[in-house]
């Protein structure tokens, strides 16, 4: 056990030298190892940061909340069987509360109905295009998942009544009211002022498709009387217990059905959707992008360990005498064999701290250029890196280690 | 300590000790290709603590052969080998490794000296072999180039020194780990003839310091300063004589 301590040493002394001895093909080697190291690291990166950016995304959509609509949020071939269901009306979320409230230990919290359609946002001489504009009652701010910059949510009187106050999304307050505070001020929307009376704060968008600050809030019967009255409409449902999603959903089926006067063998004619659909729809994508991009820049790492091996070849070759030498003054088999090992290690781990700097160094410059994008390398991935160094070296040296450690002394002190 | 020319007058032969290679009808066989190479056609030969023997004999006599079979590199193909008493011929590689490291100190023609280790780290490298912890290691290495005059060399590159002053390193690494028997190679065949006085003389000053030494040449007078020669012609002991 000593005596293997020494050894391992030794070999760790013979490695450094021969890294100092080389510096130049020592570089070139590692540098395989650095590419490598870089491209499954970057990979890993842009994944961490899909899937970060992905979950962000679903937690705007509330993880408690489920949606009542006439579609599905998943892709449906049958689209005949959707086109036709009735449209969902915003009184129907009044008569799911009177169930809920009628129910003993219901699993459910709260119904809204939020109607909703994209509108230009005016302000003298300002506008902005496409602002997702949602008509809605006092009990959105059970399901609110944002906070807000300024102002505050509408208060019964103000929902009941319908007055024209809005709150606005946070690009759209400083697209209209730039360096401004827009609590107070007055916008038009359908040519109808509406009186702004809260900011939310910067949200960001989701899954890239659309932006959650793009976005105008007001009481629901100001939204009908003065905006749409025949938008489509949806229930957002607050679950009391996240735990038991798939009971909330049974329950609040029944009671939909009963809001609806479905009768018993027909089929649903609404939807109940909810983030983990989009979970479902998103993770094989995901899955697929992770394979296939580890699987493309693996190959560069594959590339280095190449190089490495063939540099040892070249190390082992060069360095027979040495051996022989070595085995007559008493080096067993496998303190050849660790000597080549570590030397091979040692390559593959130069090249991967060098290679793990660099994509710290460039995930902090893409952060930096681009601040809207979640790159950060994570933890994990720099133990990851770490141990997949050292495998690619031990993978690359293990044959000319084991060739040097099987040369015959006679043979390798003969050699010139 | 630069050791000097011996005169012929201090030339006492020590009395041998016990046994410690013990060679009896030993052949060795190459094959190469189609052809079989008789090395080694049956050689015996005993030789004893505190012995100072020559191996002579033109290239293709087989000495290179009967040495590397002495220095536990190689083993017989027919024959018995026992060095003190053990064995060779049934050891495994590692048991042939550790004979090596404990038992024999090899001197090469070319030095064989690492080129990125000082002379220090050069003479430490068989007691790394033997697990040595490094205080002891360093002291042995440092006591064992004093012994061959190198004492203010120590942390000399082998490229920073003369001929002379390699082979000596070389020297010392050989004697650093206490072996029984010292294996030398065509020690004085790389260097200039003054230069190989000197290493003759210090080999003098080791056998009169009680070690046992081989020495491989094909030089008369390198034998001649050995106390005993054995000659090798195709593969056999020719003659093997005290002088």
């Amino acid at each position: 056990m000593k005596r293997l301590a020494h050894e391992l040493l030794e070999s760790f002394r013979i490695a450094f030298a021969q890294l100092r001895a080389h510096k130049m093909r020592s570089l070139l080697t590692a540098l395989g190892v650095i590419i490598g190291i870089v491209a499954v690291t970057m990979m890993g990166t842009a994944i961490n940061g899909m899937n970060v950016k992905f979950n962000e995304s679903l937690a705007m959509l509330g993880s408690d909340v489920l949606y009542v609509q006439k579609w599905p949020w998943s892709d449906v071939e049958d689209w005949w069987n959707y086109v036709n269901r009735p449209p969902i009306r915003p009184e129907m979320a009044a008569r799911l509360n009177r169930i809920i409230q009628d129910t003993p230990n219901s699993l459910l919290q709260v119904a809204v109905p939020v109607m909703s359609h994209p509108q230009t946002v005016k302000r003298a001489g300002k506008e902005v295009d496409g602002v997702y504009t949602a008509g809605t009652t006092s009990d959105f701010r059970y399901i609110l998942a944002t906070d807000f910059e300024a102002g505050r949510y509408f208060t019964e009187t103000e929902a009941d009544d319908g007055r024209p106050v809005c709150i606005l999304g946070n690009d759209v307050a400083h697209a209209l009211f730039p360096g401004r505070d827009a609590i107070g001020q007055t916008v038009n929307i359908k040519d109808h002022p509406f009186r702004v009376i809260g900011v939310f704060v910067h949200q960001g968008d989701f899954l890239g498709l659309f932006s959650m600050d793009n976005q105008a809030l007001v009481p629901l019967d100001a939204y009908r009387k003065y905006i749409g009255a025949n938008d489509q409409t949806e229930l957002r449902v607050k679950v009391r217990d996240k735990n038991r999603m798939t009971d909330a959903m049974g329950e609040l089926r029944g009671a939909m059905r009963r809001v609806r006067g479905q009768l018993i063998g027909t089929r649903d004619n609404f939807t109940i959707n909810q983030q983990e659909a989009f979970k479902k729809f998103l993770d094989p994508v995901e899955l697929g992008i992770s394979v296939a991009g580890l699987t493309v820049t693996s190959l560069a790492l594959f590339v280095g360990c190449i190089g490495i091996m063939n540099i040892l070849f070249v190390s082992v070759k060069e360095r027979t005498k040495e051996i022989g030498t070595r085995k007559a003054l008493g080096a067993r088999r496998r303190t050849i064999l660790l000597q080549f090992l570590i030397e091979a290690c040692s390559v593959s781990l130069l090249g991967g701290v060098m290679g793990l700097t660099l994509t710290w160094g460039l995930s902090r410059l893409i952060a930096l250029a681009v601040p809207t994008l979640p790159i950060q390398v994570p933890f994990l991935l720099v133990v990851i890196g770490f141990v997949v160094s050292i495998i690619a070296g031990v993978l690359s040296g293990i044959v000319p280690a084991w060739s040097a450690s099987r040369l015959d002394p006679v043979e390798a002190l003969r050699y010139e | 300590m630069v050791p000097k020319a011996p005169s012929s007058l201090d030339r006492t032969t020590r009395p041998p000790g016990p046994l410690v290679i013990a060679i009896d009808g030993v052949t060795k066989l190459y094959v190469m290709g189609d052809e079989t190479i008789h090395a080694l056609r049956g050689v015996s030969l005993q030789i004893r603590r505190n012995e100072y023997l020559a191996i002579m004999g033109p290239s293709g006599s087989g000495k290179s052969t009967l040495m590397n079979m002495l220095g536990c590199l190689d083993t017989p193909s027919a024959g018995r080998y026992e060095f003190a008493g053990e064995n060779v011929k049934a050891m495994t590689d590692d048991e042939l490794a550790d004979i090596r490291n404990r038992e024999i100190g090899f001197v090469f023609q070319t030095f064989n000296l690492l080129p990125r280790s000082d002379a220090l780290r050069n003479v430490e490298l068989p007691l790394i072999y033997a697990g040595m912890p490094s205080g002891e290691r360093e002291s042995r290495a440092r006591r064992a180039l004093e012994d061959v005059g190198l004492g203010h060399r120590m942390h000399h590159k082998p490229a920073e020194l003369s001929g002379g002053q390699r082979q000596r390193v070389a020297i010392a690494r050989a004697l650093v780990n206490h072996p029984s028997i010292i294996l030398a190679d065509e020690p004085t065949g790389n260097l200039d003839s003054q230069t190989g006085v000197e290493i003759m003389a210090l080999f003098e000053q080791l056998y009169q310091r009680g070690n046992t030494l081989i020495v491989v040449t094909h030089e008369e007078d390198i034998a001649r300063h050995a106390r005993r020669i054995v000659r090798l012609r195709d593969g056999l002991i020719e003659s093997d004589a005290a002088i």
